[in-house]
């Protein structure tokens, strides 16, 4: 690790600094009822790693499952609860919160120069609805087990036997959490921001989060509306969706996926931001093209609500829709280039350091350029006709939203770790981890990318025997991927209860970024004393040659 | 060099007029995606091990020149939009049926196909078609969504209930090819498989009209609790039944004169100006619709007063409807086919896979 930064302002009179966020105040209460935005994510954080271990425990149950065609180990009805489980978990309770509920939460403020969230209490009700939320889904899950997908498709949803209402009355609490969090998020940004911190100014990680924020507060309410609507026809038979009744099921799909096509940017939003940052860090360089990537992030939160019917190809929308909303899909796709070419032009001239974070840095570029060329190569409407509602497709939101989230988030992770804890982690097992984490990815996607290809549906319980070569392949992936996480799980905790990873210096990445200027672990108020000095940029790393200051 | 292709990337024979266009365009896609790929890939990699971190070189700034920026969006703009050009011209194409296309109705429930051909014979997860002449399937759902998908044809369509969708292709040769549903439909989605039997043509000829001799007795009318039997007899004879039994007759003529309702003579296929000014084709949606919604769309000089059909038609009921209309052209007076047919059993009908 490389040599301290300057860091902290000193106080104007030595006195004894305060304690630290995590230790001022340790008997159980002063976590739950907590207004510190960092304890807050710190709880978020638990609660997201136990989420991604439930839903990553179902993958293998399913993966296991699709060892053989026909029955394994669990039922067909089994099954399909099962992958709808999975869904529910990973996208609703593991992906959506992960970056902005724990990262956002911990460094917005921060990278503000502000002392905390611009409304704390809603802050740490927005978690009290989520863990509700949650509850409710899983409840739900457990009880009756919904079977539908977490997709929800009418009028298969309005008429199975599951219990499909709690869990869609879940999704729906879990929802308001997004829009607290995002709300709160968004006035922070605009309202809290230190002396010296202009827009032009702000970190590419908060451009990130507050373009996820205005998606989340202006998508969610539809979720919500259709989920609703979904329950009441469930319950009491009012006929929306019911073609009989006179309602049209299509209905619900445009809905669903109006705010379902947003959330796959709430997901990979934060993710870019968060790679942003570790970009310029890792390379100490001032990020290629500040501009072009923050209005990108911007542009994808705009275009991103125009692209909803590229769900919806060969489900019965007409032609010229098909045709519009292929346009626009490509649009999105411009914007993620522009990052891409960025990113990788930060590298130019830089001073890289090879360490956890810049692998999953790499593992992310690699995932968001195959993830999103298949993602346009989907779009393509001629394509989609072969590859729809197969595994082709299954393949390209892994990568796309599970592999750059993921990436992102273990980059955040460790990028983060000394800032948010003050003690380091083992690199070496980190660059293990990693390496088997990147590999395990593709072992498992790439024959599934295949098997797409082949004409393997998805949600399929039972299927061709030709398809069985590439399913084993693709479950000796997952069991990479999953030794993968174990061993960063297992260093991790280590690392959080040895003394002897207690950090000397504040900065060991030596970082310009704003959130470094205070110490680390910070102070409950974030800052001791006045706060630090925010005349040079958040990615500052020198002088332009040539240009003017 | 295409057949490598295709087997490297596990793509399964090209059975239709269609599959070689997708083909083509995936092979396309794919190796633009690779080149791209590989070039951020190598620049990425040749960055790195060029500016590792070392003690001697601090990083030097720089920032991209405007045009650096615009090419980074020109470049993969261009590309998504010709991928988009070639695929989109594609995609009309597959949703355009030719003309003289032969119709044949589809009907998807948990968990099975349906085929029913207009002459009569109706059969159960495996269908019949000629090989080298157009085949369009008007598919409806009589329960939750389903999708008819055959991966050697290259495409899906999904079936919906309460609506008709289009799917045509054309078999390019005779052979077996599989159906399988990729809409999620419940607990035996897995299990909702088929087969399209393609035949030389002449053989198919001949196969239709052995079936259409066939017994009537023997046709599959079974049916679970609370569902209307099949319908037994060609579709065109049951359709003037029930135009009778459900009062359609009283409104609409078949001999050309108006009426309360337009006329059904030559209804099919022609043009129709609404009251809201604006023009409709009267194909097999707007005419199912103008049964469950008949308020909607509405023709320019007639009132609006037909009621609904929503729940009082089945999806059989619906399609024999339909060929009864499609029946009735000023070209076929006087031509119209013979009545009951008769069956004999179809063969393959009732298994799944062979």
């Amino acid at each position: 690790m490389s040599a301290p930064a300057v860091v902290p302002l000193q106080p104007e009179a030595p006195a004894p600094l305060a304690p630290s966020y995590l230790v001022d105040g340790t008997s159980v209460m002063s976590w739950l009822n907590t207004r510190d935005h960092k304890r807050i994510a710190i709880m978020f954080l638990v609660a997201v790693l136990f989420f991604l271990f439930l839903g990553g425990m179902f993958a293998m149950v399913l993966r296991v499952e699709l060892l053989t065609p026909g029955p394994t180990i669990i039922s067909a009805t089994a099954y399909n609860r099962l992958f709808t489980l999975h869904g529910v978990i990973m996208v609703f309770l593991f992906m959506i919160p992960a970056i902005p509920a724990v990262f956002g939460n911990f460094m917005l403020p921060l990278m503000l120069g502000a002392r905390d969230v611009a409304f704390p209490r809603l802050n740490l009700l927005s978690f009290y609805i989520y863990v509700a939320g949650a509850l409710l889904a899983v409840f739900g899950m457990l009880h009756g087990g919904a079977d539908t997908g977490w997709t929800f498709y009418t009028p298969y949803s309005t008429t199975t036997m599951t219990a499909i209402v709690p869990v869609l009355l879940g999704v729906f609490i879990v929802g308001f959490s997004s829009i607290v969090t995002g709300l709160n998020f968004i006035v922070t940004t605009h309202t809290m921001r230190a002396k010296g911190i202009t827009w032009m100014k702000l970190p590419l990680f908060v451009w990130g989060i507050y373009g996820t924020s205005v998606i989340q507060v202006l998508a969610t309410p539809v979720l919500g509306l259709v989920l609703l609507l979904v329950s009441i026809e469930n319950v009491f038979g009012f006929g929306l969706f019911d073609p009989a009744q006179g309602g049209d099921p299509v209905l619900f799909q445009h809905l669903f996926w109006f705010y379902s096509h947003p959330a796959v940017y709430i997901m990979v939003l934060p993710a870019m931001a968060v790679i942003s940052e570790v970009v310029a860090a890792f390379s100490h360089k001032n990020p290629f093209g500040y501009k072009a990537i923050a209005f990108s992030s911007l542009g994808i939160a705009f275009v991103g609500f125009f692209t909803w019917g590229h769900h919806m190809f060969v489900a019965g929308q007409s032609t010229f829709d098909a045709g519009v909303f292929g346009v626009l899909s490509m649009l999105v796709g411009v914007f993620t280039a522009i990052k891409v070419f960025n990113w990788t032009g930060t590298l130019y001239k830089g001073s890289i350091q090879f360490a956890t974070p810049f692998a999953y840095f790499c593992g992310f570029l690699y995932f968001i350029v195959f993830g999103g060329m298949t993602g346009i190569a989907v779009a393509t409407v001629s394509l989609d006709s072969h590859w729809h509602d197969t595994y082709f497709v299954v393949a390209h939101f892994h990568f796309i939203m599970v592999g750059a989230t993921l990436m992102a988030f273990l980059a955040a992770l460790h990028y983060w770790f000394p800032k948010m804890f003050g003690k380091s982690y083992p690199e070496g097992w980190g660059l293990v981890s990693a390496t088997l984490i990147i590999l395990g990815f593709n072992a498992t996607f790439i024959p599934q990318f295949l098997l797409g290809n082949a004409g393997m549906p998805r949600r399929y319980y039972n299927y061709p025997p030709r398809f069985q070569m590439l399913h084993v392949a693709s479950t000796g992936g997952a069991t990479l991927l999953f030794f993968g996480f174990v061993i960063i799980f297992i260093y991790l905790v280590i690392a959080l209860r040895s003394k002897s990873t207690v950090l000397t210096t504040s900065n060991p990445w030596g970082s310009k970024g704003y959130e470094w200027l205070t110490r680390s672990p910070p102070p409950t108020h974030n800052f001791d004393g006045p706060l630090p000095d925010y005349s040079e940029g958040p990615h500052h790393y020198g002088e332009v040659p040539g240009r003017k200051k | 060099m295409n057949e490598y292709l295709r087997r490297l990337l596990f793509l399964p024979e090209r059975a239709s007029t269609m599959a070689w266009p997708v083909d083509r365009l995936h092979y396309v896609v794919i190796i633009s995606t690779f080149l791209l790929s590989a070039g951020v890939g190598l620049t990425a990699l040749g960055l790195f091990v060029r500016y590792r971190r070392s003690k001697g070189r601090p990083p030097e700034q720089v920032e991209p020149p405007w045009w650096f920026e615009a090419l980074i969006i020109v470049a993969p703009l261009s590309v998504f939009l010709l991928w988009f050009a070639i695929g989109f011209n594609d995609f009309v194409r597959m949703n355009t049926p030719p003309k003289d296309a032969m119709d044949i109705y589809v009907m998807a429930k948990q968990w099975m196909w349906k085929f029913a051909y207009p002459g009569g014979p109706n059969a159960v997860n495996v269908l019949h078609v000629p090989s080298g002449r157009p085949v369009r399937l008007l598919m409806t759902s009589r329960d939750v969504i389903h999708s008819f998908y055959v991966p050697s044809f290259r495409m899906k369509k999904d079936v919906i209930p309460g609506r008709y969708t289009e799917y045509w292709f054309e078999a390019t040769q005779p052979g077996h090819y599989q159906i399988l549903c990729a809409e999620y439909c419940g607990a035996n989605h897995s299990n909702m498989w088929g087969e399209v039997v393609a035949m030389k043509p002449d053989e198919f000829d001949a196969w239709l009209e052995r079936e259409q001799r066939g017994l009537t007795a023997h046709q599959d009318t079974s049916h679970s609790a609370g569902e209307e039997p099949a319908l037994a007899g060609d579709m065109v004879t049951n359709g003037r039944h029930l135009a009778d039994v459900h009062g359609c007759l009283k409104c609409h003529s078949t001999d050309g004169t108006p009426h309360i309702g337009p006329t059904w003579l030559d209804l099919y296929r022609r043009t129709e100006r609404l009251n809201s000014g604006e023009d409709v084709v009267a194909d097999e949606a707007y005419l199912t619709e103008s049964m469950m919604d008949p308020l909607a769309k509405v023709v320019a000089g007639y009132a609006p007063v037909m009621p609904t059909f929503q729940g009082k038609l089945a999806g059989p009921e619906t399609a024999a409807l339909l060929e009864y209309i499609k029946s009735l052209r000023t070209d076929r007076l006087g031509h119209e086919p013979a009545g009951a047919a008769t069956y004999e059993q179809i063969p393959h009908a009732q298994q799944a896979t062979p």
